[in-house]
């Protein structure tokens, strides 16, 4: 019973921990470490939540959730005999579920966006341009400002025809090594987890919240990539320029959907700077992160 | 020599620019590249057509193409994926920034000034 109490306590920590991430600002200083203390906590509140709904259903093995698990499933014998049996019995029904549910759906959302990039690619080939003022950089025709990257093997940075005119070509070159950051730095496989979840869980406010707080230091991680190689103000003046680039209307039925001042946050930094978070505070977090997520998985293992 | 990907854009700008559907010989007389066998302009035409991107009918002994969309709605398509107005919020591409509206445009243009003031 010990271990479903401790699973189900770092399930809670890991809850109350996002949810105050979700506001705090000390990330905005330290984007990469926030990246890697969110991709911790929801790792370890999956395993921490399902682990303690197993491990209470398997108690009577006392053998730990991978061990009871696995004896359970040779055996098929749960033993059902008095009214507390049953509540086990939900727990093991829950937790299997919720287990089938955190694996599947990052796996579901993984191949649906294999395919839009499929899709994304093949159209691309077919309407897209190179153009010899940016190389390496497909151009489409579109008088509206878009700029962005299509991930994969063979990543491609995507720029639209109005955003050449937009933009000065120092503005140009920022955004094209903010895209380039995405492009090596992988960030669109930080990304897929969260919404994943977020489309599993539309409706929770603390899962919506934590994808848009992870899409902003993704952006931010990709900024500060980009202030090493040019002009930090150039950067700002590119992202002001496309905020404020006429948004179309926005066609029936979709969502015009922008985080509120998300813009201004990244402009604010690249203009005046705060001094980075500490690199002891940044070690510490970083050990926190680590020793999170692997406690969880320790946690399964342990008997009784 | 073209590259595939190459051949498959010159053959579907081809069939835009034409408003009638054209057969494979027909397209090989209107492409650039006057050395392409007549064959590998066939196979060309026939995977755009297995990728949906062209429909085809019966012509005597010939097939005709004719593009499935206009090019127009295919950049549409890809601009709606690339400004977030699907609604998905997907993560299957990394953008830039996202265009604001309303009084927030109207904050976002002030620092412009500013900063170009500056």
């Amino acid at each position: 019973m010990i271990a479903a109490a401790v699973l189900a306590t770092l399930a809670t920590i890991c809850a109350v921990a996002a949810w105050r991430l979700t506001f705090a600002r000390w990330t905005w200083r330290a984007p990469r470490t926030a990246i890697l203390l969110w991709q911790s906590l929801g790792l370890t509140w999956g395993l921490a939540s399902t682990g303690a709904l197993l491990a209470f259903a398997l108690d009577p093995y006392r053998k730990g959730v991978v061990h009871g698990l696995a004896e359970f499933l040779l055996s098929v014998e749960f033993g059902v005999r008095q009214p507390y049996d049953y509540l086990r019995l939900g727990a093991l029904v829950a937790g299997l579920s919720l287990l089938a549910v955190l694996v599947a759906l990052p796996l579901a959302a993984g191949a649906q966006t294999l395919r839009a990039r499929r899709r994304h690619r093949l159209l691309l080939a077919l309407v897209a341009r190179d153009e010899p003022a940016v190389p390496g950089v497909r151009v489409v025709d579109f008088p509206g400002a878009a700029a962005y990257c299509l991930p994969g093997l063979k990543s491609q940075v995507v720029i639209s025809d109005g955003t050449l005119h937009l933009l000065s070509s120092a503005e140009l070159e920022a955004v094209l090594a903010h895209e380039a950051a995405h492009v090596r730095e992988r960030h669109d496989l930080v990304l897929l987890p969260f919404a994943a979840l977020r489309r599993a869980l539309p409706w929770s406010k603390l899962v919506r919240d934590a994808q848009a707080s992870v899409e902003l230091l993704v952006e931010m991680a990709a900024d500060d990539r980009a202030r090493q190689r040019c002009c930090p103000r150039r950067l700002a003046t590119a992202l002001l320029r496309f905020g404020t680039s006429a948004a179309l209307p926005t066609p029936q039925g979709a969502l015009g959907v922008s985080a509120p001042s998300s813009v201004m946050a990244r402009v604010d930094r690249l203009v005046r700077p705060e001094v980075a978070l500490p690199a002891a505070h940044r070690f510490l977090i970083l050990a926190g992160s680590v020793v999170l997520a692997t406690s969880a998985p320790l946690l399964w293992l342990l008997p009784g | 020599m073209k590259g595939l990907g190459e051949l498959e854009r010159s053959i579907m700008d081809i069939l835009w620019a034409e408003n009638t559907p054209l057969t494979a010989r027909e397209v090989g007389r209107l492409i650039e590249d006057r050395d392409l066998a007549p064959t590998t302009v066939m196979t060309v035409l026939d995977r755009l057509a297995r990728k949906g991107f062209l429909n085809r009918t019966r012509d005597g002994r010939a097939w005709r193409y004719q593009p499935a969309a206009s090019r127009d709605a295919y950049v549409a398509e890809l601009m709606l994926e690339a400004l977030d107005l699907t609604g998905d919020r997907d993560a299957a591409l990394t953008r830039f920034a996202r265009a604001v509206s309303g009084s927030e445009a109207e904050i976002l243009l002030k620092a412009l000034t500013e900063l170009e003031e500056e």
